[in-house]
């Protein structure tokens, strides 16, 4: 009986922590990365990785953690397990924040001070190719059959589409001023582009590269300069998105059929970047100057924790 | 190696995509010409040799944002092209700008002060001039100059900065420090109507005066001529720099000191990293080889607004590119977290203001609270009903 009983309870132990998800948030100002138990609501450790970590993504095996470190010129590679670093790739000057493919195979990184987007392939770990981009790039992207990556250019006002393949830039789109971060739909008809100093979310057709959407947000109470959007998410059904707005320390919540802003869920000060949980059951959002993670129940659309992590946390990555 | 071969040979593929996809890319270059007009300054006065004359203030500005401009024109086939006019010690202003009105350039930035400006004004038919030298408020308030753009914060809206700090942290009573110059006096006339425009009370003033006497120093003189009762915060007006670095932890009773010196009201500094900053603070030093100055971040933004404005109209008339720099659709990202815009009856651009100490940024009015019906970045400075100008 007790025996059974304990093996109960590691079974159910087992099963909790098979479960259990880990957050890794970079922060800007520490030199580290905060590894967070979401479940538990517990900021497990702090482990210093290098100079102004910004972008932060798992490997496709999600063995290897791939760190942005500004300062130090680098992406390095982390072990997700140890979190011991493991190797340096050749990212180019101050590399803020890259995208990898489906693949696994390539890795896109923004060199803002550059005005380049390097090419990085994974397996020999060598830089391929650089493209000229405009001035500061920032958010990047893969469509999901890897035909195009997207680079937004904060000053040039641009997304520029690179052919997966060749790496040319094959078609520029104008957007509203200073756009941050993008992403695409699961399906790859769309683009959605956030513009920090206009406010606004646009919704760029893949097909035509053109804007036919444009989203405004607007919060009682709260002043339209306050909102400058960040960090933009749309789940695999496209029934939801879900906007990061910055200093208006609020994520809109965006219904991706009708473009209908729905909600504002209020989380921390100047709300950056997101990231869903493996399964979509939640969302985790950096807030930068209120130095936490906000925990978003995407059932119910409530927030239900906040973590303190560190000095100025930027990137989000979710290891299942 | 590689790389460079390949920056070499980028813009050529580029190029080549630009023939062949056509998409938002032009097949001729369109060419904009913008001047730079300027003229060779004496050195002045210093107190110390810490802060070097910097004799190219503004033009690594416009250069920094020409560059920007191009990088942006090779995908939407445009070439931006700057000429330098820098005039001699002692030529004429006038003669200069003429000439730049003969070769046709009808998107000038000028770095001249007030007085030249006036004058080159007079002579102007066809350009459109961006200031990025002067803070006077007469420009933006009753003397306005038609096709002038104001780029620099007036001296209203820096002390209307100053202002809105002093009346958050509760320091109402003021003694004003005042220098010798005429600039020094009208430094001190925006701060007297800031302080009435809040609610806020010079409790005394005087007027700071050089003396070569060797028996006065500093450390003897401004306790001695800081006993004016008691006040909260001492501002100084002291644009050249002459005496206000002298007052800070010198006064009689400790108080902090803000204005030209102290705690000053720009609108840009070095310590400023916020929305960006960091990036643009990177270019221009990797660019001129120091650090960007307030001349420089105008000129900047004059070149930058232009960009913008050809980029989204594809047009390089002056009365056109003026309609749309008043219109509401421009918004200039200018690394100050708010977008930048003109005010359409004194052309003065709205923008944040900093409140820096040498290395720190303290804050960036207009603060919370301070509220506006139209945009709160009109909480600084000339508003539309207290302006005389059309």
């Amino acid at each position: 009986m007790e025996i059974k009983a304990i093996l109960l309870s590691t079974l159910l132990l087992s099963t909790s922590l098979a479960t259990a998800e880990t957050v890794f948030v970079t922060l800007e100002k520490d030199n580290a990365i905060a590894v967070v138990d979401p479940i538990a609501g517990k900021l497990i450790k702090t482990v210093y990785v290098g100079q102004r970590p910004r972008g932060i993504a798992l490997s496709k095996d999600q063995q290897t953690l791939y760190i942005a470190t500004s300062d130090d010129d680098a992406v390095i590679e982390v072990d997700a397990n140890t979190l011991q670093v493991k190797g340096e790739l050749p990212s180019g000057e101050d590399p803020e924040t890259f995208a990898i493919n489906g693949l696994g195979t390539r890795m896109y990184v923004s060199n803002e001070d550059d005005n380049q987007v390097t090419v990085i392939d994974l397996s020999s770990k060598q830089a391929i190719q650089q493209v000229a981009v405009g001035v500061e790039p920032e958010g990047i992207a893969v469509s999901p059959d890897g035909k195009w990556i997207v680079s937004a250019s904060e000053t040039t006002n641009m997304v520029h589409w690179i052919d997966g393949e060749s790496h040319e830039i094959k078609a520029n789109t104008l957007v509203d001023p200073r756009p941050r971060a993008l992403n695409f739909t699961a399906d790859g008809q769309q683009l959605w582009v956030t513009s920090e100093i206009d406010g606004t979310l646009m919704v760029i057709d893949v097909a035509s590269k053109e804007i036919v959407r444009r989203v405004r947000f607007s919060v009682p109470g709260l002043g339209q300069e306050k909102i400058q959007p960040v960090g933009v998410v749309i789940d695999d059904k496209r029934q939801w998105a879900y906007v990061a707005l910055g200093p208006a320390n609020r994520v809109a919540v965006i219904n991706a059929q009708t473009f209908e802003v729905e909600k504002y869920l209020l989380v921390g000060a100047r709300v950056w970047n997101l990231a869903f949980s493996p399964a979509q059951e939640r969302l985790y959002t950096t807030n930068g100057v209120s130095h936490d993670i906000s925990i978003i129940d995407l059932e119910n659309h409530k927030v239900t924790k906040s973590i303190a992590v560190g000095r100025y946390p930027w990137g989000v990555a979710v290891k299942p | 190696m590689i790389f460079n071969l390949l920056r070499l040979f980028l813009p050529l593929m580029l190029m080549f995509v630009a023939f062949f996809s056509g998409q938002g890319l032009a097949e001729t270059k369109q060419e904009i010409k913008i001047a730079y007009l300027t003229q060779e300054k004496q050195v002045p006065a210093a107190l110390s040799n810490l802060e070097p004359f910097i004799a190219d203030k503004g033009l690594q500005g416009a250069l920094l944002g020409i560059k920007d401009n191009n990088t942006t024109g090779q995908f939407t086939g445009q070439n931006y092209f700057l000429k330098q006019e820098i005039v001699p010690l002692g030529a004429d202003v006038k003669l200069a700008f003429s000439a730049l009105l003969k070769e046709g350039y009808q998107l000038i930035i000028v770095n001249l002060p007030a007085a030249q400006l006036v004058q080159i004004q007079q002579l102007n038919n066809q350009a459109l001039l961006f200031d990025v030298a002067t803070r006077t408020d007469a420009f933006r308030q009753s003397q306005c100059l038609q096709d002038v753009l104001h780029i620099l914060p007036s001296r209203a809206m820096r002390a209307d900065a100053l202002a809105q700090y002093m009346l958050k942290k509760r320091w109402n009573r003021w003694f004003l420090v005042v220098g010798a110059t005429p600039e020094d006096e009208l430094y001190a006339q925006a701060i007297r109507r800031s302080a009435k425009r809040f609610g806020m009370k010079i409790s005394a003033e005087k007027k700071w005066l050089h003396s070569y006497d060797a028996r006065r120093t500093a450390q003897s003189d401004i306790p001695v001529f800081t006993q004016v009762g008691d006040y909260d915060v001492l501002v100084v007006a002291d644009e050249q720099g002459l005496f206000g670095e002298y007052i800070s932890y010198r006064t009689w009773l400790p108080r902090p000191v803000i204005g030209t010196q102290g705690l000053v009201a720009t609108a840009w500094h070095r310590a400023h990293e916020q929305w960006g900053a960091v990036q643009i603070q990177n270019r221009f030093k990797t660019l001129a080889g120091r650090q960007m100055e307030e001349e420089d971040y105008a000129a900047y933004l004059a070149a930058r607004a232009i960009g913008e404005t050809v980029t989204r109209t594809q047009s390089v008339d002056p009365t056109q590119v003026k309609a749309y720099l008043f219109s509401e659709r421009f918004k200039l990202q200018g690394y100050k977290g708010k977008p930048l815009s003109f005010r359409a009856w004194n052309g003065q651009l709205r923008q944040p203001v900093l409140l820096a100490a040498p290395t720190s940024l303290v804050v960036a009015p207009p603060l919370e609270g301070f509220l506006h019906p139209k945009n709160e970045l009109d909480t600084l400075g000339y508003d539309q009903p207290e302006t005389h100008c059309q």
